[in-house]
């Protein structure tokens, strides 16, 4: 008897190591938590889209923001163009795009088809102040309190259920 | 004979041109450059370090690692400027703290399991 238990425990060992893998695939994701949460803004200076002039973290201060990264050539900022343009229009906040590591000209006609959803839009043309705000993918998006700080990201696309269940109830939070 | 040669340099050429061309001071700043890319992940595509990786984001990486190194950083420095915008993730040798113990330390515990059966075992034979 002592034996057979013995024997087993490999396989008990294995069968449990298997539901393990099996029961993370569900769970996994590629998401990497971001270190910059409770943080302030890391300080930039960039040029806008459409207007003159820079922009820097100070410019953003005494209101809550969101600010989301895209490109043109980003097939996810596609998907998710519907959701920011909704969340602008909504009003409830103050939506700011970030075109990263795009050509003006495509960046101009992605929005004269799509819709321009922003606020404003700054340009981060060689990807240092994306490489600053730890983006490592489009599209993702920070949520930045009224202080400067950021108080949340989503990595990947907005969807309805994201800025219903994460983006909203943390700006509630803020107000 | 003379084809063969044609065809392996052109194979080699290929891939020396395929390395990066960083204006590096000296050999250990090239010695560094290439501990970094190694220890350092990719982000975008998860289970390549960033010396091995092409994607934009790691080219883009690599730039800035290359330009620390060739600006006199040290290591430790251009490590925590990595993490402090990545994530203990950015890096393959993550630092030992209480959410890693578990990743530290379970090796040593499944070598400890071992030695505790093989013990067991060997006494047992010699009953």
């Amino acid at each position: 008897m002592k034996k057979i238990v013995i024997t087993l425990i490999p396989l008990a060992i294995f069968v449990g190591l298997l539901t393990l893998l099996f029961l993370n695939m569900g769970y996994h994701n590629e998401t990497v938590p971001s270190p910059l949460i409770g943080k302030p803004v890391p300080a930039f200076e960039l040029p806008q889209l459409y207007e003159k002039g820079t922009l820097t973290e100070q410019d953003f201060l005494g209101e809550p923001w969101l600010l989301n990264v895209w490109g043109s050539w980003c097939p996810n900022c596609l998907y998710e163009h519907p959701v920011v343009t909704d969340l602008a229009q909504s009003g409830q906040l103050k939506v700011v795009g970030l075109n990263w590591k795009d050509e003006f000209e495509n960046a101009d006609a992605w929005l004269k088809r799509l819709g321009n959803p922003y606020d404003t839009i700054l340009v981060d043309y060689k990807g240092n102040v994306a490489i600053d705000f730890g983006v490592y993918g489009a599209p993702e998006s920070f949520l930045i309190d009224a202080n400067g700080i950021i108080v949340h990201k989503i990595v990947g696309e907005l969807t309805p259920d994201n800025v219903q269940n994460e983006i909203l109830p943390k700006l509630a939070q803020l107000k | 004979m003379r084809l063969f040669f044609i065809i392996i340099s052109l194979i080699t050429s290929g891939h020396v041109n395929a390395i990066e061309v960083y204006d590096f001071k000296n050999e250990q700043q090239r010695e560094l450059y290439q501990e970094l890319t190694e220890e350092l992940r990719c982000l975008v595509c998860q289970n390549q370090n960033l010396a091995d990786s092409d994607a934009d984001l790691a080219k883009d990486l690599k730039d800035q690692v290359a330009e620390f190194v060739i600006n006199g950083q040290d290591k430790d420095t251009i490590l925590a400027y990595m993490v402090q915008r990545y994530g203990d993730f950015v890096t393959y040798n993550p630092p030992l703290n209480p959410s890693t113990f578990f990743l530290w330390f379970s090796p040593f515990m499944v070598l400890l399991l071992g030695a505790v059966i093989l013990i067991y075992n060997i006494r047992k034979k010699q009953k």
